[in-house]
Order: structure tokens, then sequence, then C-alpha cells
């Protein structure tokens, strides 16, 4: 069996697949640590539509960006556990329901 | 091996590889324990990392193996684990009709998406032909046309560090 | 021109510095005042002597005030003839009540504030007088409303005084609604055949006679605006069925009465349908209401001042039934015969108005049964008096002679049962003021206080003297041949009738014959007679029960459409409009305000939400 040849589509649909579960994951989960970590999953998606530009315009700028993407991410992701630590650590609380302060 | 330059990438691997990815990612919401979450996570990172050294781009591939499965995932276990979490169900974590309206709208997304992908499919050009991304080539650009952000970066991790420090000790 | 415009502002100039500066001091106040009103009068005596020069044209001055395409209001003046004589009129009598008043009020507290509120009047009217359109004389028809309202109720720690001066706005409110609607109507009307709608009068008597002239406006239209105006001169002429406020309108102090209610307030309707002739020659069915309305007023109050012993309501009577005459003259055509005796009465009216004012002051009472034999104690004022009188009821050759006479001559050419009418009023009209002459100044005194009354001072005195000369030559100072030879045609000018001149003196004299004879000499009808006329009497000391039903109606009828109103105002247009669209915003406010849970997933949700939306927007625009 001969499969259709893949092209820019295609990846951009896996992405698309991709980014539409960490969505879920970022509105649906209760425990903090864990929308971070869906979080971290959109941010992926985004790279591989980053890369898979990058392959159909034959060009670099797109596999830098996704190296820069990384960096960010690393720095969130450190800064975002410290915060969700702190935050565990004084209320007790890890469900994202719990913290309604940000209102009004 | 024969380099397949006039398309982007085998159908069979990119299936496979996808369908690694896709597990991986549903593994992530839908695991009870937390660890088993990151876990999946590593494994999505690892079917992309194949993914994106089959689209030229081993450079980048490595280097998300290396950091983002690496370390950044592993900082997560640690926090994890320092936390000492119980185990939750997506389902009886809260009330379903917000579930089915998060759910339903991110699939409206997902529609949308393939609304404006699916017709379009045969329309882009085969892939062209351009420079491998390797570690010289990137590092070549990097260090040239993008030095800036490069700086900027790393003072952007700088920050992240000095700021994860601060937060959390526990006595400054 | 600029003689117009100071002679018109010199009196509210003098009303402002009295507020600024006169508060306390009567000395200032009317200094200030009597200064306001010689301005006005040397003024308009300069307009007097430039118009009689022979090339001399009316001065026509505006200033723009509104100019809006389709619509634009001007202030302006516009001093022809008669307004030039009304001026004189209304500064000149004024100058003299204002003269008299400055003794009549002396003991007065509120001086200050008594010639501030004349001096505002002085200035309304004079912007009656001189207004150059339907705009400019409206808003001074209703300032003057307003100062007659504030001067009624001068002593307004008097209940009485402050319900008459409440009639007497409202009534003329009322009026002045259906004046509204009638000057709206002409100024719809005046931009007919497609000229550009206008409300000055000078262009207004030209464009309304082409109009009629040429068929484009339909003279029975012009009727129903012209009827319309008339209701403003039935409210301020205080003509049938609008008279009920000006017997009450005696609450205020008698050179008020003087002013106002005698000499010029009353007598702007009259000058008002002299102003807009143009319109009421062009529609005969409106001038033959305003002849029969005045004809029936004429009678109508006349009758009424037989049985008042008030000696001021008499003379209000009196000069209602005078005003029905001006009107119903107009009514008939005569222009100039109205306008004679608008002047004529003016000089005798404020006059007798003077008279009583002294007789008052002295006796301490305004009825006639606690005077008697004044004209002894007081004779100044007396004799006056009798001079007034005696022009009132038209004794040849004082000066209401000449002017009545021309009215009842113009009325026997043109319509016999108004004719019979005006001169079975005349003899009533001699009758009762027979009766006041005899009862308050003649025969003995009836009352400790008439015993000791004495002759007021010159101040008071010196006013009603030059009154009475006007009202004696006022016959032969020519103010006919002034009017009719500016303007072309100014209605009817009856012919001297001799037949009805010797009528209206013989009818006048048994008038006052018979008022000598039961009042002074005491003869009384026999007793038959006597019972029958005690039902007529009671009918006219009730005034015809007309207080008694307008009361009725605004119990039972306006107060419960007002009732109505306010349902409607206080639940659907606040309630349901403004407090429901307040309501509404609240609601709202409170919904949206669910959104902002604190919960960073909802947020998250709303973000995905608008995103999607956002997608779906670009996705139906981009190619």
């Amino acid at each position: 069996m001969t499969l259709a040849p893949i092209t820019l589509n295609h990846v951009l649909l896996l992405s698309g697949i991709l980014f539409t579960i960490g969505l879920i994951g970022v509105m649906t989960r209760r425990n903090l640590l864990l929308i971070l970590l869906s979080l971290e999953l959109l941010l992926s998606a985004a790279n591989l539509a980053f890369v898979a530009f990058s392959r159909a315009l034959g060009n670099l700028d797109g596999q830098i960006m996704v190296f820069f993407v990384m960096i960010v991410a690393a720095a969130e992701v450190t800064v975002g556990l410290a915060i969700a630590l702190l935050l565990v650590r004084h209320s007790g609380k890890i469900n994202a329901d719990e913290f309604r302060e940000m209102k009004w | 091996m024969k380099p397949f330059f006039h398309a982007m990438v085998h159908p069979g691997l990119f299936y496979i590889l996808s369908a690694l990815s896709v597990a991986g990612a549903l593994g992530i919401i839908l695991a009870r324990h937390p660890v088993y979450a990151v876990l999946s996570l590593v494994v999505t990172l690892f079917g992309l990392s194949a993914l994106f050294a089959a689209l030229h781009a081993p450079f980048v591939a490595m280097i998300q193996i290396l950091v983002y499965a690496g370390a950044v995932l592993i900082l997560f276990l640690f926090v994890v684990m320092l936390l000492d979490i119980t185990p939750e169900t997506l389902l009886r974590s809260r009330s379903w009709t917000s579930v089915l309206a998060g759910g339903a709208l991110a699939l409206f997304f997902l529609f949308q998406l393939a609304q404006v992908l699916c017709p379009t499919v045969s329309s882009f050009p085969a892939a062209k032909n351009g420079p491998m991304g390797t570690t010289a080539v990137i590092g070549e650009s990097l260090f040239t046309t993008y030095a800036l952000p490069f700086e900027v970066a790393s003072f952007l991790l700088l920050a992240g560090i000095i700021g994860a420090i601060v937060l959390a000790k526990k006595k400054l | 021109m600029v003689g117009g415009w100071i002679a018109w502002f010199a009196p509210i100039v003098a009303c402002a510095g009295i507020v600024l500066f006169g508060r306390r001091s009567k000395a200032i106040s009317a200094a200030l005042a009597l200064g306001g009103m010689a301005v006005a009068f040397f003024c308009s005596c300069q307009a007097l002597l430039q118009s009689l020069s022979p090339h001399a044209q009316a001065i026509h001055s505006t200033v723009s005030w509104v100019q809006l395409p389709g619509l634009l209001l001007e202030l302006g003046l516009y001093w022809d003839r008669p307004a030039i004589l009304m001026s004189l009129v209304v500064t000149g009598v004024g100058l003299m009540i204002f003269i008299y008043s400055v003794g009549y009020m002396a003991q007065e507290r509120g001086f200050p504030r008594y010639f501030a509120f004349l001096s505002l009047f002085a200035f309304s009217m004079m912007g009656i007088v001189l207004a150059d359109n339907f705009v400019t004389l409206f808003m001074f028809w209703e300032l003057v409303g307003a100062s007659s309202y504030l001067l009624i109720g001068y002593w307004y720690e008097r209940p009485a005084a402050a319900e008459a001066g409440k009639k007497a706005f409202l009534v003329n409110r009322i009026a002045d609604f259906g004046f509204l609607a009638g000057i709206l109507m002409v100024w719809n009307l005046s931009g007919l055949g497609g000229m550009e709608k206008t409300l000055s009068f000078p262009a207004l008597a030209e464009r309304i006679p082409l109009l009629i002239h040429s068929g484009v406006l339909d003279p029975q239209t012009l009727a129903i605006a012209v009827a319309l105006i008339f209701c403003g001169v039935l409210g301020k002429s205080a003509q049938f069925p609008l008279h009920v406020w000006l017997p009450d309108a005696m609450e205020g102090p008698t050179p008020v009465s003087a002013m106002l209610h005698a000499a010029t307030m009353v007598a702007a309707g009259v000058y008002l349908i002299g102003r807009t002739f143009f319109l009421f020659w062009e529609s005969p069915a409106a001038l033959q209401l305003v002849a029969g309305i005045g004809g029936i007023t004429a009678l109508f109050a006349a009758s009424l001042a037989l049985v008042e012993n008030d000696i001021k309501r008499v003379l209000a009577f009196s000069t209602l039934s005078q005003l029905g005459y001006m009107v119903m003259a107009l009514g008939l055509g005569g222009y100039l015969p109205g306008a004679y005796h608008l002047t004529t009465h003016a000089f005798f009216k404020a006059l007798l108005f003077l008279g009583a004012g002294c007789a008052i002051h002295a006796v301490h009472t305004n009825d006639i049964w606690h005077m008697g034999g004044l004209l002894k104690k007081m004779p100044v004022t007396g004799w006056t008096f009798i001079v007034g009188s005696l022009a009132l009821c038209g004794i040849f050759p004082l000066s209401g002679f000449w002017s009545k006479d021309e009215i009842l001559a113009l009325a026997f050419e043109r319509n016999l049962l108004l004719a019979w009418t005006a001169t079975l009023t005349a003899g009533m009209t001699a009758f009762y003021m027979g009766r006041v002459v005899s009862v308050a100044f003649l025969g003995k005194p009836r009352s400790s206080h008439a015993e000791h009354a004495h002759e007021m001072p010159l101040i008071m005195t010196g006013p009603m003297l030059v009154l009475a000369v006007f009202s004696v030559i006022g016959g032969f100072i020519g103010i006919p041949a002034y009017l009719s030879a500016g303007h072309a045609h100014l209605g009817i000018h009856p012919e001297f009738n001799m037949k009805v001149a010797l009528l209206s003196s013989a009818v006048a004299l048994f008038g006052l014959g018979l008022a000598f004879a039961v009042y002074v000499r005491g003869a009384r009808p026999l007793q038959g007679v006597q019972n029958s006329l005690a039902g007529v009497r009671h009918l006219l000391v009730s005034k015809f029960y007309f207080d008694e039903i307008y009361g009725w109606i605004n119990r039972n009828i306006q107060q419960r459409f007002a009732i109505l109103t306010d349902l409607f105002e206080r639940y659907i247009i606040i309630g349901l409009f403004v407090n429901g669209t307040a309501k509404i915003t609240g609601w709202t406010g409170s919904l949206v305000r669910l959104l902002q849970t604190g919960r960073v997933q909802g947020y998250a949700l709303l973000i995905v939400l608008g995103f999607n939306l956002l997608f779906y927007w670009v996705k139906q625009w981009a190619p």
C-alpha cells in the first residue's frame, strides 16, 4: 500500500492535535503541577509546527525559533514550579479550584 | 539510507511517530498519578524528537532530549515527588460540565483547524531543499544573525535562576 | 434707533440697579426707578418728534439670536406710529404712576422690591410694545405675566394676595397655550407658497395679504390661526370667559392696579390685535368672533360692576368692560377707534385708580360704604376722580366721549346688535360710576375714618392732576390723525355721526342722573321691582358663578387628568424607562460578574472560547 506523501498540512494537523490535547489538559486538570505540564505540551506542539515550516520553506529560522522556545520554556518551568511550590507550602492546597483570589 | 529530499518525511515513519506522540499526550491528560503524567510527556517528547530528526532538524531534536526531556522534566519530577501529591482522575476531579465545556471548546478549535488544513492538503508544493539543521549550521546562524536574541536569552535564563532561588528558599 | 433700545432697556437697568444697590435705601430705589421711566419717556418723546417729520420711516432694528437652517429667531424692535403712541402711554402714564407710588408706598418695608418689580414690568411692557416679531412679543408677553404675578402678590403674607397672583398667572398660562399654538400655526402658514418662514411683523404684513389674495392661503385656515392668537388676548385682556383673574388682581397695591390692570398690561391684548391687524383683517370669521366676545365682555362686566361695593373692583369691572369695547371695535374692523379708546382709557382709568388709592389710603378700607363726603375733605382727589368718571362715561367734551363715540358710530354702521349692546353698556357704565361717585365722594361721611379724611400730599395728587388734564384734552390732541397718517389701511374709520353722539350722551346722562337720584337723593323703585331685582342682584353678586364653575372644572376634570398623567410618569416613564434602564444595567452587571470566579481555569476556558471565535472570524474573512 502506497501512502500519500506527507505534506506540511499533515504535520500541522498533528501539531494541532497535540495542541488540542494540551488545551484540554490546561482547562480540565485540577492539580496545579499538571496544568503546568499540559502547558509544556502546548509549547511542544508549537515547536513541531515551527520545525515543519522550517522544513517546508527550506529555511533555518523555524529551528532557531524552536531553540529559543525551549529556552523560554525552561525558564518558565523553573519559575512556575517555584511559585507553585510556594503556593502549596503556604496554603496547603494544590487544586487550582481552591485559589480564588484573582477576581475584582 | 537514501535521503528523502523531495518529500517531508516518510509516511510510515510519520504515522508511527505521530501515534506515539499522541498516545503520550493522551497519557498526560488521562494519567492518574502525576509521575505517570510526567513520564508520558517524556514519551511524547521522544516521539517528537524523532520527528524533528526526520524533518531535517537534528540539532533541535538533540537539544529537546537533552534539555527539555532531560532537565526540565526531571525538575518537574523532583517537584512532583517533593510535594507528594495524591492521585486524581480526570473525571472525578471536577463537575463534568466544565470538563465537557473545556473538551468541546478544544475540539472545536481542532475542527476549525482541520477545516482550514484538509482541503488544501495538496496545494502546498513539495518540501524545498534546504540546509540540514546540523549543529554547525545552527550555531553559525545563532552567532551571527541571531546573536542578540541569543544573548538576551541568556539573560532570561539568569533571571529565571535568580527568580527560582529567591522564591523557593526558606530563608534568604 | 438707539433711542428705541434705550427706551426699552432703561427700566431693566433701573431694576438691576435697585437689586444691586437699592436694597436698603428707599431713596436710591425710587430715584433709579423714576430715572429709568423718565429716560424711557424722554426717548419716546424723541421718537414722536422724529416721526412727525415728513419722510419719517418706522424704526426697525433687529438682533439675530438663533440662526439655524430653516429657522431664524430674532429680537427686534419696530417703532411705527402706533408703537410710538403706545410707548408714550406706557412710559408717560407709567411715570405718573411711579411718582404717585413713591408717596403711596412710602411706609412699606418692601419699597425697593416694589420698584424693582415695577421697573421689570415696565421693561417687559416695552418689550411687547416694541417687539417686531412674534417670538420677541411672546417672550415679553410671558414676562409681563410674571411681573404681574409678582406685583399682585406683593403683599405675599396675605393668602388672598398670593392666591390672586397664582390665579392671574394660571389663567394667563392657559390662554398663552392657545396663543403659542397660534404663533406656530402662523409661522407654518408664512412658509406657504415656497417662501422662507418668518415671524416678523413687517414681513408678515406684506406676505399674508399676498398669500390670501393669490389663493395659496385659505381664509378658513388663517381664521383658525387668528382665533388661537386671540386666545392670548382673552387671557391678557381678561375677556370673557377668561376674565376671572382681573377682579382678584385688585389684591395688589393700587398703583399696580392702575398701571397693570388698567392702563397698560391689560391693554396689551388690544395692542396685540392692533399689531397683528394684518392677520385679523384677512379673516372675517375671526373678526366676528373677536367682536362678539368683546361685546359680551363689555356688557357682562358692566353688569357685575353694578353691585360691587369695593371701589377697586368696580373699577376693575369697568376696565373689563372698556376692554370689551376696544376688542369689539377691533373686531368690527375699527383699528383706529380701538387704538384711540385704548389711549384715552389709559389716561382716565389710571386717574380713577390713583384717586381710589387716595380714598383708600384716607379711610383704610376699599368699601365705598365706609367712605362718603370725601369731596369736601379731599378736594383734589375728589374733583379729579369726578373728571375721570365723566370721561369714562363719555361726556362731551372729555376725551372718553370722542373715543367711545367713534366706537359706537362704527358699531351702528356695522352691527346693530353689538351697537345696542354697547349703548346699553354705556348706560350701565354711567350708572355704576355715578353710584361710586355718589356714595364715596358725595353725601355725608359714612364712617369715622371718612370724617377725618384729609388730602394726600402733592407727590400723589400731582400725577393725578396731570392725568386729569390729559383726560380732558385727550380728544383734541390729534391721536386719530397721528395714527392714520402713517399707514396704508388701518381698518375702517367711521365718520362723525351726530345721531350716535347725541344718543350716547343722552344714555350717559340718564345713567348718571339715575345714580344720583338713587344714591344721593335716596329714591327707591317700587317694592315689586325691588323684589324681582333681588334675584338678578344675587346672580350679579356671585359673578354668575364663574369662579365656582371653574373651580369645579379644575377639581373634577383637570385634577383627575393630572393624577392620570402623574401615574403615567411615575410608573411608565420613571419606573420603566429610567429606573428600568438602570436596573437592566445593574442586572447585566451582576450577570457578567459571575464570570469573575477567581479560578484560573475558568479564565483559561474563556480565553480558548475567545480564541475560537477569533479563529472562526478570521477564517470567514481570509480568502
